[in-house]
Parts: C-alpha cells; structure tokens; sequence
C-alpha cells in the first residue's frame, strides 16, 4: 500500500519534470449556462402572478459545456471560433467575471482583462482623474498607480490633454489611455479581446510591441482574433472553440486548418 | 521578480472549488479593492460638482434652501416646537442622507451593470461608495445645520460628541437597504421607480418636519416599529435637543441597523454572482 503510494507521487513527479510546464489557467469540467426568460417579466405583480401559475419559462442554452484546459506559464495561447462559439465566455471565465454553472475554475495569478478599453471612463472627469479610477477598477492600489502614472502617460502620449475633461478626448485618444492603464503592469496573465482592431496602424504596433515585451518577461497572454495570420505568428497553442465545445488544442497551424476545413 | 515569486508558492490567485461562503469572501474581496471604493466614492463626489458654478457649496445650499421653504410653511402649524427651523433642517439631512445613498446605491448597481460584465470588481463597492459618498455629503450639510442653529440662538451643547455614532448606525441601515435594492432592481427594474413613491410615503410617516407628539397615541406603537423613527432621533437628540442619548433610545436603532445591514449582505452577496448573467 505505502509502496504503491510512494512510486505513484515519483511517477507524478516525472511527469511535472519532463513536461517543464507550469499550469497558470486550470479549467475543469467549466459549463456555463445561460437562462433567458421567454419574455422580460418587469414587475413583482407579474412575476408573482407567473410563479404562482408555473408559468415563468426560460430559454437555456450551453454555452460552454464540459471545457478541460490547461494554459501554462509563459505561453501565449489563442482561442479561434465563430461568432458565438463560446470564446468571450471563455475570457469571462478566467477573469472571474462569470461563475461556472459547473465546473472549477483555478486560476493562479492575478488577470489582466483587455476586453474593452476604457470600460468604466467617466466623462465629466479629468484624464488624469480617470487614470486612477481606471487603475482601481482594475484592481490596482493607490501606490501601483503613483508608482505608473508618468509611464502611462508616457505612452498613451497624452501630456497636454491629461487634465482636460474625457469627454472632450477623440476615440483614439480613449482607447490609447485605456491600453495604457490596463497594460501599466506587466501582469501575470493578459486576457486581449479582439481590441487591436481599434486604433490607427502605428497604434497597432505599439499595442503588438507591448505584448511581445509582456511575452518576454513571462506574462501569459490569451488571445482572441478573428485574424489568423496573427493568430498563427503570434501564438504558441491554440484552441478551437465550435459551440461551447473546445474541437481541438494544438500547434496553432494545425488548429488553423482543422478550423478552415469546418 | 516579484511575479515569479508569487507563482512558485503556487497558491492558487483564484479557485472557484473554495469559495464556500459568499457572504465572507465579499469582505476579504473589499479589504483587498479598498483603493476602488475610495476612487468610486471620489467620484461620484468630483463628478457631481464639475459644471456647477457653485461646486461644493449645493451640499449645504439645497437642504438650507428646503429648510426656509419648510420653515415658512410649517412653523405656524408647529408653534410648539421650539427652534422650529433647527428641528425640521435636523431631520432633513438625516433623511436626505438616507434617500440619496439608498437611491444611489440602486442607480449604481445599474450603471456599473455595464462593468461587472467586462471586469472583475468586488459587487458591492457601488453600494459601498454610494453609502460612503452620502456621508461625506452629510458631513458637509451639518455645517449650514451647525449655522442655523448659531443664529437662531438654539443652544450646541457638547452632546454633539454623540452624532458620529449616530451616523455610522444611520449608514449601516442605508448600507443594508441599499444592497437589499440594488438586488430586487437587478431582477425588476421597476423597482427603482416604486421605491420613489415608497420614499415620499416613507419620509411623511417618519417624524421629519412635524414634531413626534402630534401622532394619536394608539398608533404610537406602530410608529416605534418604523426604523427611521429609532434613527433620525439617534442622529437629533445630540444636535437638536443637546442631550446624549439614553441606552433605551440607543438599543432599537442600533439592533435594527445592524440586523438590516448583516441581512442586506448576505441576501445580495448570495444573488451576486448572477449578476453578470442578468444586467
């Protein structure tokens, strides 16, 4: 019995060794389900009436069901689908915004959304002012943000316009603040929702240049693009998502194929 | 670096397997997000005043302003009452401050409706920093009351040592309301509109600009049940009438509050998780 045991945790052991690879993301078993009311109920006096008579009836639907994955350390993983294949979802998942129906999710470090840029700007506030809200939203304390504030600016190259009003801010300007806030730390996992597509070319390359220089200090980015040319250069796996099912994980050129050939 | 530090303990950031108790995992997650409470709340009172002329000063000026008309319509119908205008501006702020956090706190879990499904952020920061924005609010409405009651020759004896405790029941009630709302308008956004009504109904049933002693004596029974009785009393005797509180007009304010406020928590922190799902 203890032998049995004791060769069990070696061979485990081997297998963490030979593998060199450090689970960041653990999803197990993660199903979420989403319920939508047949039609929109307002009132208590309505939906009182509909308790009583049973009659309150959803519309559910899966749209992640049974999802195991692993993302390591140091990797930049790609997450390919159709429209409404379950990718966002799967974001959301990571980033705690939603709680699985089923499943586990174990996360170990601290994630960085990049869903939408700007998320939680409020207008009538100054750059600067919103620079640290932003920050905090993020869940940043008082000393991470002095500590980043001069960069942040640095690089959203918004030195004349930081105490003028947001809301007098071009689309541009906006966006380049918000990927400045939430790219200010080098966190240990990125999440990038299609927001590249935002922004002129040389914008692009700033937000691509940043996201190399994350790679390279041992962040781990999950990336979701419609672009495959991208998505092949820039990712060391990928996942295809078909209707809240992962088809496939592999090397991104195969993954690209089997997709294509759908 | 430190990030590679914090990964090789291998202590898992996040695992949704322990997460057993919603309602306390709630105060360990505002503990860690304390900073965003504090910028939510510095919001709300920056955004508030940033194009009006006079800024700050609407905080005083809007309940002194509802205290003349008040004064000038009640204070012949309220004889009796010594110090009319101190009395009814006593009142008003302590409402004031509970319609304008309880509101708050509804319209924020709305508007950051938006947010929690983009990002992460501890769900009850916005009833949080509405309660904590309407303090500052009444902190600040207590100098024009403080005025009022200097010119009027009401006498400010050092009883008013009192009023922060007080305050913190009045806040612990709001705070419990608030997050009781914030989820009913999550499911029924109606309820934003109703509890208007409720508010006006609420604050001619609550002793605001009459005096308690004109309220027939057999529904004087009824009338201690209603919490806003209990504490817009708590928050006048140190001010209004200059006496410390006794511990028989202290205990029902504090029991109702602190009971409102741990119900309020764990109904909202037991539905929150769907939020996401549903706003």
């Amino acid at each position: 019995m203890s032998l049995h045991t004791v060769s069990e945790s070696i061979l485990s052991e081997k297998r963490d060794s030979s593998t060199a690879q450090e689970e960041i993301i653990r999803l197990e078993k993660v199903s979420v389900q989403y319920r939508i009311p047949e039609e929109r109920i307002g009132t208590f006096k309505e939906y009182a009436i509909r308790f009583l008579q049973r009659k309150i009836r959803y519309n559910t639907f899966w749209a992640l069901h049974d999802i195991d994955l692993s993302v390591y350390r140091g990797e930049v993983f790609g997450l390919i689908g159709k429209n409404g294949a379950g990718k966002s979802t799967l974001l959301k998942v990571i980033s705690r915004v939603l709680r699985p129906t089923k499943g586990r999710t174990v996360i170990f470090g601290r994630v960085a959304p990049l869903l939408e840029l700007g998320a939680g700007f409020h207008p009538e506030l100054s750059g600067k002012e919103n620079v640290f809200l932003n920050g905090a939203l993020l869940g940043y304390n008082r000393k991470e943000m002095e500590a980043c504030f001069d960069q942040i600016v640095d690089f959203a190259e918004l030195w004349p316009f930081i105490d003028a009003p947001i809301r007098t801010y071009s689309s541009g300007m906006y966006a380049r603040l918000g990927f400045a806030v939430a790219t200010a730390h080098v966190p240990d996992i990125l999440l990038v929702d299609e927001i590249l597509s935002v922004g002129d070319e040389e914008f692009r390359k700033k937000c691509n240049a940043r996201m190399t220089e994350f790679r390279d200090k041992g962040s781990t980015i999950v990336l979701v693009s419609h672009n495959m040319t991208d998505m092949g250069k820039m990712c060391q796996r990928a996942a295809w998502v078909h209707k809240g099912v992962i088809e496939m994980v592999g090397d991104p050129d195969s993954v690209i194929e089997a997709y294509r050939g759908l | 670096m430190t990030h590679t530090d914090k990964l090789m303990t291998l202590r898992p950031y996040f695992d949704s397997a322990t997460q057993k108790v919603p309602a306390l995992e709630e105060i360990r997650e505002i503990k860690r997000y304390k900073y965003l409470i504090f910028q939510l709340t510095r919001r709300d009172i920056l955004a508030r005043y940033k194009r009006s002329f006079l800024g700050v000063a609407w905080t005083m000026l809007n309940p002194l302003g509802m205290m003349i008309v008040m004064s000038l319509v009640f204070s012949q119908l309220f004889k009796m009452v010594p110090n009319y205008p101190a009395y009814v501006l006593s009142g008003l702020v302590a409402w004031n401050f509970f319609s304008q956090s309880t509101s708050a706190a509804m319209s924020g879990i709305v508007w950051g409706g938006n947010l929690i499904q983009r990002i992460y952020v501890p769900r009850t920061s916005f009833a949080i920093s509405a309660v904590l924005t309407a303090l500052v609010n009444l902190s600040l409405s207590i100098v024009p009351l403080i005025a009022v009651m200097l010119f009027i020759k009401s006498p400010i004896t050092p009883a008013i040592a009192f009023l922060p405790v007080s305050m913190i029941f009045l806040a612990a009630f709001a705070l419990g309301i608030g997050l009781i709302l914030s989820t009913l308008a999550v499911y029924f956004p109606d309820v934003a509109e109703m509890y208007q009504i409720i508010l006006i109904a609420w604050m001619y049933l609550s002793p605001i600009i009459y005096p308690e002693n004109i309220i027939p004596p057999q529904f004087n029974l009824l009338y201690h049940l209603n919490p806003m009785y209990q504490l817009v009393r708590l928050f006048r005797l140190p001010i209004y009438d200059g006496r410390i509180p006794t511990l028989n007009e202290i205990w029902p304010a504090a029991v109702v509050s602190i009971a409102v406020l741990v119900i309020g928590w764990l109904f909202f922190t037991s539905k929150s998780d769907e939020f996401a799902y549903r706003v």
